[in-house]
């Protein structure tokens, strides 16, 4: 493994750590709501009305199932363009694991 | 980041909408600009979209005990100036907005400001910030992709306060209150968010060094160098 990779990988590690530390301290004892959420709780306790609703409200499903949907959309071309950009920097078919510059 | 589908007040609504508009029209034709006259920039834009997109769709906890999205709108200003991503975390928020029930449409104009436009410009700052005082590309890109993450909640803590200032301590209670809700829990992830866009800058600076060549990201080395100059 060359330390450039090995670098890569600490990073995907330490991203990884960041978030799974904190639940795994936790231990299940908070809820993890979203902080939009929170703020339109507070104000609708103090009395605000939304005056508009939206459109189209997904069921809780149905919205994980469009949330998928966009990370996926993302991850997906973020991959198509790495993929053509690496691919274009070894032409020929190398053999597995040949230089990494 | 999201202030849901009606809770701003109209005239709120309004006001930012009509801020917001100018930054998306001169991003739509900034991308258009940037396709037509650099085709091979194609490729990168979609990777721009594309990371703002994963990025903001996932909900991630935090110490706090609260979740939140990251905003990935860091590398694309970076790469492209911040113009472009007025137009591109616009889509992002449009897409939300309708299908997702996550912001709204009469509050896009709000988000639109906070996400698409102060975040990448700050991001921006920064890193013009940190490459001028010598900082190298991979701080400077950290620097930039959480601030423009940071930058976009304490947007929106404001945006929040300015439409519901408190009874007592006005505006600036009103503003720490909101701060309470979303800096703090944005701060690990805007640390994660910054890690993720060294990961991609290092990826891009081994695969796709002609073009931050020419976008000016890196500049041109008369013999391919050893990676150690840009880790």
């Amino acid at each position: 493994m060359t330390r450039r990779t090995l670098v890569n990988a600490l990073l995907v590690l330490a991203v990884v750590a960041l978030f799974a530390v904190p639940l795994l301290i936790d231990g299940g004892s908070s809820e993890y709501g979203g902080t939009d959420a929170a703020v339109t709780e507070e104000l609708e306790a103090d009395g605000y009305t939304p005056w508009f609703d939206s459109l189209f409200s997904p069921a809780g499903e149905v919205e994980s199932g469009l949330f998928a949907l966009q990370a996926a959309l993302g991850g997906g071309v973020l991959g198509y363009v790495l993929g053509r950009l690496r691919g274009r920097r070894t032409p020929t078919p190398a053999a597995p694991g040949a230089g990494e510059q | 980041m999201h202030i849901a589908e009606g809770f701003l007040p109209a005239g709120h609504a309004a006001g930012w909408t009509i801020a917001a508009a100018p930054f998306v029209v001169h991003g739509a034709r900034a991308v258009v600009k940037e396709v037509r006259e650099n085709p091979e920039s194609t490729l990168l834009l979609g990777a721009a979209g594309a990371f703002t997109f994963v990025l903001s769709a996932i909900k991630l906890p935090s110490v706090t005990g609260s979740s939140s999205h990251p905003t990935g709108t860091g590398p694309g200003a970076i790469l492209f100036r911040p113009p472009v991503m007025a137009l591109l975390g616009t889509v992002v928020l449009l897409f939300q907005a309708l299908l997702l029930a996550h912001g709204g449409l009469t509050t896009l104009g709000a988000n639109a400001f906070a996400f698409a436009v102060v975040g990448p410009w700050a991001g921006y700052g920064a890193y013009r910030l940190a490459r001028a005082a010598g900082a190298g590309l991979l701080p400077a890109v950290f620097a930039a992709v959480a601030l423009a993450d940071l930058a976009t909640y304490v947007t929106t803590s404001f945006q929040l306060a300015l439409a519901f200032p408190d009874a007592e301590s006005g505006l600036a209670g009103a503003l720490l209150k909101f701060l309470g809700v979303f800096a703090v829990t944005q701060i690990p992830l805007a640390v994660g968010e910054g890690l993720l866009g060294v990961l991609l800058f290092r990826v891009l600076t081994v695969n796709a060094r002609p073009e931050l060549e020419r976008l000016g990201i890196l500049t041109p080395a008369p013999v391919a160098t050893a990676a150690g100059g840009a880790a």
